[in-house]
């Protein structure tokens, strides 16, 4: 366990860092739209979500409604439902602690805890997060505090580690299965298309969908 | 901002929930027999939705060719063994050096 938390972090570290730069650049922006100092921090404590955090500050930023900043955040983290069923069962204790554990679930514990085949590990799922988390809170914090101009953090191209790791380990993911190729094949054509009408989280949560041709291998391997 | 507040704490509980919902009602059990070629599946399917989430955007509004630059790197550079790390960092510096350049 020790050694798969400690594997979590080594391997997060790159994600930390871009997590971390992510972070400065929700703090700035949550600053200059009138935040304050204390909710972007606990908001990043308490979220743990970029992508449903941008949806808040942006959604309230263009002078939408309380409610739709909020169902727009929640829409977005909803492809976590389906990505913390899948990973309960390396999950431990009961109901509640197993509820608890599930917060660690993001995009990039999530992925890097996959151990193919739908297995997961606890530890790595437990050691990404607390590489990532840590980082994404005192990013947010810097950035609220010092408040450094966004083109500057467009410009070391650290938002690109994210799509680029991903993409690494899809590479990895679907090198020996074809039916891994379909399926990410599907995934990334329903996520482009439905993303033109969408916001991120609804886009993804279809573009899983494709995971549905599952059924028809496990038919095929039991026919009876 | 009281709103701002209001928002944080309700997103927060739904975040909460939505992580907490599937492996609390599962509990001790295991996934249905049927389930485990859908959840073998969900990891190229998310990972390829990630991808493209994140290089086009909602509307595909941040649709950008030095991003695009960056991850055919990662990727190109994967097909020639390179490890991982490596493979990102050289994608950091190629969109860097695209930002630039574009």
């Amino acid at each position: 366990m020790i050694d798969d938390i400690r594997t979590g972090l080594r391997c997060s570290a790159g994600l930390a860092a871009s997590t971390f730069v992510l972070g400065v650049t929700f703090g700035a922006l949550a600053r200059a739209h009138g935040w304050g100092l204390g909710a972007p921090a606990v908001a990043s404590l308490a979220v743990f979500s970029s992508s449903a955090q941008f949806a808040l500050l942006t959604t309230l930023a263009g002078g939408g409604a309380a409610w739709t900043a909020v169902a727009s955040a929640a829409l977005i983290n909803l492809r976590f439902f389906p990505m913390a069923l899948s990973a309960a069962p390396a999950l431990r204790g009961g109901r509640i602690r197993r509820a608890i554990e599930a917060q660690t679930v993001v995009d990039g514990s999530w992925v890097l805890a996959h151990q193919g085949e739908g297995r997961f590990s606890r530890g790595v799922l437990f050691g990404s997060a607390l590489a990532q988390w840590p980082a994404w809170v005192t990013g947010t914090i810097i950035g609220v505090v010092l408040a450094p101009s966004t083109r500057l953090l467009d410009a070391t191209g650290l938002d690109v580690v994210f799509p680029a790791f991903f993409a690494l380990l899809l590479f990895d993911e679907v090198r020996h299965s074809r039916s891994a190729r379909t399926a990410a094949a599907g995934g990334a054509v329903i996520t482009a298309v439905l993303l033109l009408a969408l916001p991120a989280g609804p886009a993804l949560l279809g573009g899983a969908a494709a995971a549905l041709l599952g059924l028809r291998r496990t038919e095929t391997e039991h026919p009876c | 901002m009281l709103t701002i507040w209001i928002c944080v704490a309700l997103t927060a509980l739904a975040s909460f929930a939505i992580k907490a919902t599937g492996p609390a009602i599962l509990g001790n059990r295991s996934l249905p027999e049927h389930a485990s070629g859908v959840i073998a599946l969900l990891a190229p399917a998310l990972l390829a939705g990630l991808v493209i989430s994140d290089l086009l955007g909602s509307n595909w509004s941040s649709a950008n060719a030095p991003l695009a630059l960056g991850v055919l790197t990662a990727a190109a550079a994967r097909t020639t063994r390179l490890a991982p790390p490596a493979c990102v960092i050289a994608a950091v510096a190629v969109t860097a050096v695209a930002r630039a350049v574009l």
